[in-house]
């Protein structure tokens, strides 16, 4: 800034408010809380005269580590383990961040605040650096890490992988349905104010850690926006707050929030921490302590917690349940668990548990090995082709779950499983909080008040149903996950490179076709059907049948 | 005498030889063929840093996204409706893959699907690249001010002058401001792709800085000229005869209902030429040195620059391509032929309730109707650029 003031700077920039007078903005985002004209001030205090030039600052500093990091040869000491698990992660994340630039116009419309309008207007930008720097370092990624499969076809593999569904939600939730729903409450005040803090700040200490210093430089830079657009939330919810009609939506829309966040955050960021590294110090942070101190002490307790008192209705019983899930339930494990199982359907190499793992995850979560340890000893078993199908299609005391019609991720702590027939279809679901999203809260009247501007659940959400009956080898070669060889598959269940080592189409196609487990719920009949829920609940855990595991249920 | 505590051992993570750096083995995918992002088709032979950053970031049903749009809005729509505006681009009309159970992923054959996607930024905006021009311009912006306060430039304006500054080049940042908030930020959610999209979000960049680079302007000359009202601007807006022609044509574009091809069109092909670049450049820059004003005139310029270097350059490359698609070239012209009706009145009439500005300073700059020729020369050029014939309105 020269000399004048920033408060000053910002002051003068308030001038520029726009009271239309001639014609009224198109208003094409439409939301169902309406807002008083309340005075809230832009918190982001921020004018592009200063902002520009500490951007490119900050953005200086990110090229150049990254230059440092090829001169220096970061990868020669990169874990492999690691970095397989951010052709994931990197595939999915810049879509988020550039949806949650395209939703800031949703916000100018929906709130009548010129003000906040500014700060909107900069996470705009901020968010055009964020995705687009994640495409840059990924793009570094490829260029420089032993396997470039997986990274140089990454956004076409995103866009038709299971995994990447789960994490569009992450991008599509922002954008979409009620304008306040979808670009406050979902964004910025749960997914940026309580889950960026596992995604930019957890997970590049870990990266850190397993010799990846490029991932926290570039999630660092951009996790100092993030607080800039956790002000930006706030304003927001305090304007709706104001209206006690928007009262019953907030409660809504931060359970559905919240709950979603969770499982789709907590299933991806949790399964990169835990089962991406090899860094198993004692003393180091397992996923379940970092989520206990991010998101239950620092966001619940310090942020939600003191909005109690201007009325918001905060969900308790989801934040109760959801540490429930991490801790008692084994929730990442389970995820992690079935992202190996359906390794061949993915584009990466996922690297089997060890002894020294298995210690560790004993010692961060006592009993994980009576439930987890067998079934990690036969993905070892299983990992080198050898005359065997993949693990999915072994009997190794799994059954391959059903998936969630909501959040997407499937059932896989098998008790919570409820269905329901929504929209004239058999619908499974790994909690009553998802049952609820779909069958209550994404529709046009919600506890009897009219909620037109709600959005919907939509698309081709089993992603199983796609290839009901399909030969595995076609599955794969379908969604293009196959290497320069036209035979090798991108994704392994080891990291051991050797070409005699890795599984091919040849070896798919030995398999059984593959099934849709909604296309046969919705050929069952009913008796066939209550009997299929009931055997389901009593299955796990690790997806054990139900019987084998209950000595082992918390 | 000192002594040495001794210390446990500190718990760090431990570095380890991995060896996994691009050549250490050979095996499928390993070669340096592999190491480009293979999912699109580069507009030239090598595809670029910007394509590399941007291209197919924003899914498209019609390419890899098998599952389709997950969330739809209240009236069934979802994603990015190529709908969101009248123009079409080839193969926009082909039907989305139907997908169902056992039908496969059906990703796209022959990329690109449609021809939104052949559209790219010329000036290859991405993060890097927009910090460090809008850096570069508020550096050079604040310096010219600075320098200009530390030589006790203002003072030599006139007093009409003063005034001048005080309420038309004031008044100029509220059409700023209302187009980089309400037509170019508000619009990028709407466009078909990430390229699109991308350049609006850019374009809105560019406005919202130069409405508050005037707004600061304004602020320091507050500060440095005796009697220099701060508040003028506002009087200006609101009240000033002059203004409410271009007032009342700059609020009518973010009500352009439900179509960003409009809007675009609209703003950086009509508007900006026969109002803004007749104002900014055949005005303001014109006039302000024969009053002793040098620094205004790099104000604006760098809002100039803007449009002419940048912004009007990916607005050509986005529309011109369409009164050329090899489907819909008569459909987009007979559309953007609609759209020159509808605008190119609204602009020239506010541009003629604009004229007495040109009589308000001392020392006088060309004449407004020497100006607006060449506002519409200029305008008439950018047409056929874009393969359109220049509407009979312009002679009004």
């Amino acid at each position: 800034m020269s000399r004048q003031s920033l408060a000053k700077a910002h002051q003068k920039i308030q001038e520029l408010s726009w009271e239309p007078v001639y014609h009224e903005p198109y208003m094409k985002y439409g939301t169902d809380y309406t807002f008083r004209k309340a005075a809230k001030k832009d918190p982001l205090k921020q004018v592009l005269r200063s902002y520009f030039p500490m951007q490119e600052e900050k953005d200086n500093r990110v090229y150049g580590a990254s230059d440092g990091a090829i001169r220096g040869n970061m990868f020669r000491q990169v874990q492999e383990r690691w970095l397989e698990w951010q052709k994931l992660f990197l595939s999915i994340i810049p879509l988020p961040e550039i949806s949650a630039a395209r939703s800031m116009p949703m916000l100018f419309q929906a709130v009548p605040n010129p003000e906040l309008h500014n700060g909107q207007a900069i996470q705009m930008i901020d968010e055009v650096r964020h995705s687009t720097i994640q495409q840059n370092l990924k793009r570094l990624y490829m260029n420089n890490y032993i396997d470039p499969a997986g990274f140089n076809n990454t956004l076409r593999n995103f866009h038709s992988d299971y995994c990447g569904t789960i994490g569009r939600q992450f991008a599509e939730g922002f954008i979409t349905g009620d304008a306040i729903t979808a670009a406050s409450i979902y964004l910025t005040i749960v997914a940026e104010t309580a889950f960026t803090n596992t995604l930019f700040v957890a997970m590049p200490a870990e990266a850190a850690a397993n010799g990846d210093y490029l991932l926290p430089t570039v999630f660092h830079s951009v996790q100092s926006d993030e607080s800039r657009h956790i002000s930006n939330g706030y304003a927001t919810l305090l304007m709706a707050l104001s209206d006690e009609d928007n009262r019953q939506l907030l409660e809504r829309d931060l359970r559905y929030a919240w709950w979603n966040n969770h499982r789709v955050v907590d299933a991806a960021i949790g399964t990169f921490i835990e089962y991406g590294t090899k860094d198993r110090r004692k003393d180091r942070e397992s996923y379940a302590e970092m989520w206990r101190r991010w998101i239950y002490d620092d966001y619940y307790r310090s942020y939600l917690l003191p909005l109690e008192k201007y009325g918001l209705v905060i969900p308790h019983d989801l934040i109760e349940e959801s540490w429930n899930q991490i801790w008692n339930k084994g929730y990442v494990h389970e995820v992690a668990q079935f992202f190996s199982t359906g390794w061949l359907a993915n584009y990466w190499r996922i690297d089997g548990m060890t002894d020294e793992d298995f210690e560790w995850f004993e010692y961060k979560y006592p009993g994980w090995y009576d439930k987890y340890g067998k079934w990690w000893e036969n993905y070892n078993r299983l990992a080198k082709p050898n005359g065997h199908h993949p693990i999915v299609a072994e009997d190794v005391d799994y059954v391959y779950p059903h998936r969630c019609w909501t959040c997407m991720v499937p059932c896989l702590v098998r008790e919570d499983m409820v269905m329901d027939k929504v929209d004239g279809q058999w619908r499974t679901y790994c909690h009553e909080a998802c049952r609820w999203t779909d069958a209550e809260a994404f529709r046009p009247t919600y506890q009897g008040r009219e909620t037109p501007n709600m959005g919907k659940l939509v698309g081709h959400r089993e992603w199983e149903t796609l290839y009901h009956g399909w030969n595995w080898a076609d599955v794969v070669k379908d969604m293009g996950f196959v290497r320069d060889d036209g035979n090798t598959m991108t994704a392994q269940p080891h990291l051991d490179l050797d070409p005699k080592k890795m599984w091919t189409l040849d070896h798919m196609r030995r398999m059984p076709h593959l099934q849709s487990p909604n296309v046969l719920l919705n050929e069952m009949s009913d008796s066939e059907r209550e009997a299929f829920a009931a055997d389901y609940v009593r299955q796990g855990p690790a997806g054990r049948p139900a019987g084998k595991g209950e000595h082992l249920k918390s | 005498m000192t002594t040495t505590e001794e210390r446990s051992e500190r718990s760090v993570p431990k570095p380890v030889f991995t060896d996994a750096e691009a050549g250490a083995k050979e095996f499928p995918d390993s070669g340096p063929s592999a190491r480009h992002y293979n999912y699109f088709k580069p507009a030239k032979r090598k595809q670029t840093h910007y394509e590399d950053v941007t291209v197919e970031v924003q899914p498209d049903p019609r390419h890899y996204l098998t599952q389709g749009w997950i969330y739809g809005f209240a009236d069934g729509s979802r994603g990015y409706p190529l709908t969101w505006t009248k123009l079409k681009a080839w193969g926009v009309d082909d039907p989305e893959p139907e997908r169902g159970p056992g039908s496969g992923g059906k990703p796209v054959e022959n990329w690109p699907a449609h021809g939104w996607h052949e559209f790219r930024d010329p000036n290859e905006e991405w993060e890097l690249t927009m910090y460090r021009y809008n850096a570069n311009v508020v550096r050079q912006v604040n310096q010219n001010i600075e320098n200009a306060r530390n030589a006790k430039a203002f003072e030599q304006w006139s007093p009409n002058w003063v005034r001048f500054v005080e309420r038309n080049v004031g008044a100029w940042m509220h059409i700023e401001h209302i187009l980089g908030l309400y037509v170019f930020a508000a619009n990028n959610r709407s466009g078909p792709t990430n390229m699109h999209n991308t350049a609006m979000a850019v374009n809105s960049e560019h406005k919202i800085r130069i409405a508050q680079d005037l707004a600061l302007y304004n602020l320091t000359l507050s500060e440095e000229i005796e009697g220099f009202d701060g508040a003028a601007h506002i009087d200006a807006w609101n009240n000033d005869p002059v203004w409410q022609g271009a007032r009342k044509v700059c609020e009518a574009l973010p009500a352009i209902r439900d179509d960003w091809g409009e809007s675009i069109f609209a703003t950086n092909i009509v508007f900006e030429p026969l109002i803004g670049e007749l104002f900014r450049s055949n005005l303001v820059m014109q006039a302000a040195a024969g009053h002793g004003d040098y620094v205004t005139p790099t104000v604006m310029g760098a809002a100039e620059y803007d449009f002419d270097q940048r912004d009007l350059r990916w607005t050509v490359a986005c529309f011109a391509p369409l009164t050329q698609d090899r489907e819909f070239a008569d459909h987009n012209k007979q559309l953007m032929n609609g759209w020159l009706a509808e605008w190119v009145p609204q602009c020239l009439e506010a541009a003629r309730t604009m004229q007495p500005l040109w009589s308000q300073t001392d020392a006088k700059p060309p004449r407004f109707e020497d100006s607006l020729d060449k506002a519409k020369n200029r305008f008439a050029g950018i047409l056929s650029d874009l393969g359109l014939d220049t509407p009979k309105e312009l002679n009004q």
